[in-house]
């Protein structure tokens, strides 16, 4: 099953290769991952994507857990969460293809956050899930570069991930 | 307050965290410190030979005492000749704080004359490490190092110290934090009474119980509480490799090791067994042989301090996180109430119908019982450890290095006492035995101090004769020498019909006698069963010479039992050459 494991972790140098590390060394693969600063300069925040049945995740987070640099960590998909992915897509936008590009965008509620005389490029944000049909339904125009941000996610309510 | 440089910081923090030897070799990056440690420094240097040494006598050192083992290592092949021995220390949990040396901060990732990445490469084999950025940061690093290393399910720690950090020429204030607390970093202190409580109810209802104990007992100090429990309870014990001396080794109620070489009594008790506590053990793979056949009928207690041991490979019934300790003495508490509540638990007939069952495989297949050896004048391996065990009343700290010599040690040497013996049993590194008999005996200098190795292991660390001779270890080597790579030959006899793939070197073995004198040791050559204890005593009468018993074995003989792979179970063995079960 996919799972979203989200981590408080210290913001000191290695942090983030010991996290990666225990990946590859363990045997599991990262799908997506992020990590950035958060509101304490002394923690960031890492999310990532794996699918693994339930035996192994139990045994991957323990181990995470057991990183010293990982201060919290909680398996988003354990309960009801929000997860967002952040794309950039350009695509070659001539002819017909111009209107269709620009059409297909807004029913996405994308936005062409770039335009050029023979380019679009635009902007996602969604679901991994949401972000996947776009570029499925972009297959008839000719798509030039994919970059996403990788899944960012937080639980939904009252239940937060902090010290 | 003291004003002091990196340098003597390093040297100042190892003196207030009361370390009683450091084990190294010096280079370039770690001057700063040396220099430091020849002004003022109270804590003894032992300067080994090759750096892989110096991690291993360090963590013989750590096994024996419980204290962490610190080892000093220049940057470079300083630091990745110490690979190997910290790899060592963390499959084993051994504390070990090892400081490394670094280039110069601004030399960093310009691959400087000796760089390499200390802390990418011993990420996967480390508790934890620290890069040092600031002189003044070295107090609470290194107290953090040894507070991580040694709590919680131990390991080693590296520090790696760019040389610039420990520079004479700038100073800062010196105090050494007393204790440190970490929020990222607290182990468990205690199981969860609700568990244990369920545990003890479990286990007094087995009929066919099993005590099953690893490494962290000896580790957590918990070998006078499991032997109080398996004692009231009258249970059966047996442990594992890393196990061995937690649970008296000549006792009635122990039935040896278990696993790929274990006793055949402990290997069918444990497949028949419809209870099993696990205490401080992880069911690794030379235990369990094929996990899906592993105990058909055993409901699992699993006792851990970390919880990624527990159900990782055996899912566990009754998981209990905490030291071992700690739950120990709670479960024991518990299994006085519900004893007291209900006289008819255990089921003392069901116990007595066990361990008649035990008896019986005991009597059939037990080392001690059912093998004896045909009557020759060449020297069996056994007979060897049989010696060794006589003449040392079976009270020496013995270290071993890897292959059928370790094997016939653990099995034969009946250990008593936790700490006694030493050996790598999770990475199994050949070349750790004499090292690491070095920390041992430094540690406890009034102590017989025994190395069984085999002519193959010996040369990966041979050059440590020399330290021996500098620092006045006078250890014994019993060397078992069947003139092959003997674990790697009993393999290819097994499953590669006996083609001795580069697992002999008959021919260009050195002189052992005449190599240990070039060092200032004793040599003595034994051939004769007839003169086998007659040596062994003469060699440990000699308190204070090294000697190298270089001991002539029948090259042909195997280790038994040993688990029938691939697909076996627990109760699949080869018992001897012909006979399996
Ligand atoms: C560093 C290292 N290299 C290779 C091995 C693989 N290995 C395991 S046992 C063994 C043979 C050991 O021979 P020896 O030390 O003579 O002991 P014996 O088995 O003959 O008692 C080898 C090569 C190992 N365990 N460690």
């Amino acid at each position: 099953m996919r799972r979203i494991i989200s981590m408080l972790m210290e913001n000191e140098p290695g942090a983030l290769s010991r996290v990666v590390g225990l990946f590859s060394q363990r045997g599991y693969n990262i799908d997506t991952l992020n990590v950035a600063p958060t509101d304490d300069p002394t923690l960031s925040r890492l999310t990532l994507t794996t699918v693994e049945n339930d035996l192994r995740i139990e045994q991957l987070t323990k181990q995470l857990n057991k990183l010293v640099d990982v201060v919290k960590l909680a398996d988003l998909t354990e309960g009801a969460h929000i997860e967002r992915d952040l794309m950039l897509i350009k695509v070659r936008a001539t002819g017909v293809a111009r209107e269709e590009v620009k059409r297909t965008t807004d029913i996405f509620r994308g936005q062409i956050v770039d335009v050029g005389p023979t380019v679009y490029t635009i902007q996602l944000v969604g679901t991994s899930d949401k972000l996947d049909s776009f570029v499925a339904a972009m297959a008839g125009a000719e798509i030039l570069e994919v970059v996403r941000s990788g899944v960012a996610g937080i639980s939904r309510g009252e239940k937060v991930l902090s010290l | 307050m003291e004003l002091l440089s990196g340098g003597e910081m390093i040297a100042r923090a190892l003196e207030d965290e009361g370390v009683e030897y450091i084990f190294g070799y010096p280079g370039g990056a770690v001057l700063h410190i040396y220099d430091a440690l020849f002004k003022d420094c109270k804590v003894p240097h032992v300067l080994v030979r090759h750096e892989q040494a110096a991690t291993h006598a360090a963590d013989g050192y750590a096994r024996a005492t419980g204290k962490p083992g610190v080892v000093l290592v220049t940057s470079g092949p300083g630091a990745t000749n110490a690979v190997t021995g910290i790899a060592t220390a963390y499959m084993d949990s051994i504390p070990m704080v090892v400081l490394s040396g670094q280039v110069q901060s601004h030399l960093i990732g310009e691959d400087a004359f000796q760089e390499t990445d200390m802390i990418g490469i011993s990420r996967p084999i480390v508790k934890h490490s620290f890069m040092v950025k600031r002189s003044e940061d070295l107090p609470l690093i290194i107290k953090k190092a040894f507070h991580i290393a040694s709590s919680g399910r131990p390991g080693p720690v590296v520090i790696d110290i760019p040389k610039d950090v420990t520079r004479p020429d700038e100073t800062y204030e010196y105090r050494y934090p007393k204790s440190v607390k970490m929020r990222s970093y607290s182990p468990a202190q205690r199981g969860h009474t609700g568990q244990i409580k369920k545990a003890a109810k479990l286990l007094l209802a087995a009929k066919r119980p099993v005590i099953y104990s690893g490494g962290g007992v000896i580790l957590g100090e918990a070998s006078e509480l499991l032997t109080q429990l398996a004692r009231k309870l009258n249970y059966p014990v047996t442990n594992t490799l890393m196990g061995l001396g937690g649970y008296p080794g000549s006792d009635r109620q122990f039935l040896g090791m278990l696993g790929m070489h274990g006793f055949y009594e402990a290997n069918m008790a444990m497949h028949h067994s419809d209870c099993i506590l696990a205490v401080g053990a992880r069911f690794d793979d030379r235990v369990t042989n094929t996990v899906s056949k592993f105990c058909p009928s055993a409901k699992v207690i699993h006792i851990d301090v970390d919880p990624a041991s527990i159900s990782k490979t055996v899912i566990a019934d009754i998981p209990i996180v905490g030291p071992v300790q700690s739950v120990l003495t709670e479960l024991l508490s518990q299994i006085d109430l519900l004893t007291e509540k209900d006289a008819g638990v255990p089921d003392q007939a069901a116990l007595k119908r066990w361990w008649d069952q035990i008896d019986e495989w005991r009597d059939a297949h037990g080392l001690f019982t059912g093998r004896r050896y045909a009557e020759s004048d060449m020297i069996m391996p056994q007979q060897v450890i049989e010696s060794l065990y006589r003449v040392t009343g079976g009270d020496a700290y013995v270290t071993s290095d890897v292959g059928q010599h370790q094997m016939f040690a653990a099995q034969y040497y009946r250990f008593d006492k936790p700490r006694r013996w030493i050996n790598s049993g999770g990475l199994g590194t050949m070349g750790f035995g004499l090292p690491a008999a070095i920390g041992v005996k430094l540690a406890f200098p009034d102590q017989e101090v025994a190395c069984v190795t085999g002519e193959g292991s010996i040369q990966m660390n041979i050059q440590e004769l020399s330290t021996c001779t500098q620092y006045n270890t006078p250890v014994k080597i019993i060397n078992l020498r069947n003139n092959y790579l003997g674990m790697v030959k009993q393999w290819q006899d097994m499953q590669y019909e006996g083609r001795y793939a580069m697992s002999t070197y008959e021919d260009s073995l050195p002189d052992f006698i005449k190599l240990v004198e070039a060092y200032g040791h004793v040599g003595i050559q034994v051939k004769k069963l007839a003169d086998l204890d007659g040596a062994m005593e003469n060699a440990f009468a000699m308190k204070d010479r090294l000697v190298f018993l270089d001991i002539f074995i029948d090259p042909m003989e195997h280790v038994y039992p040993m688990h029938i792979a691939p697909n076996g179970s627990m109760k699949d063995m080869w018992l001897s050459k012909n006979e399996r079960t």
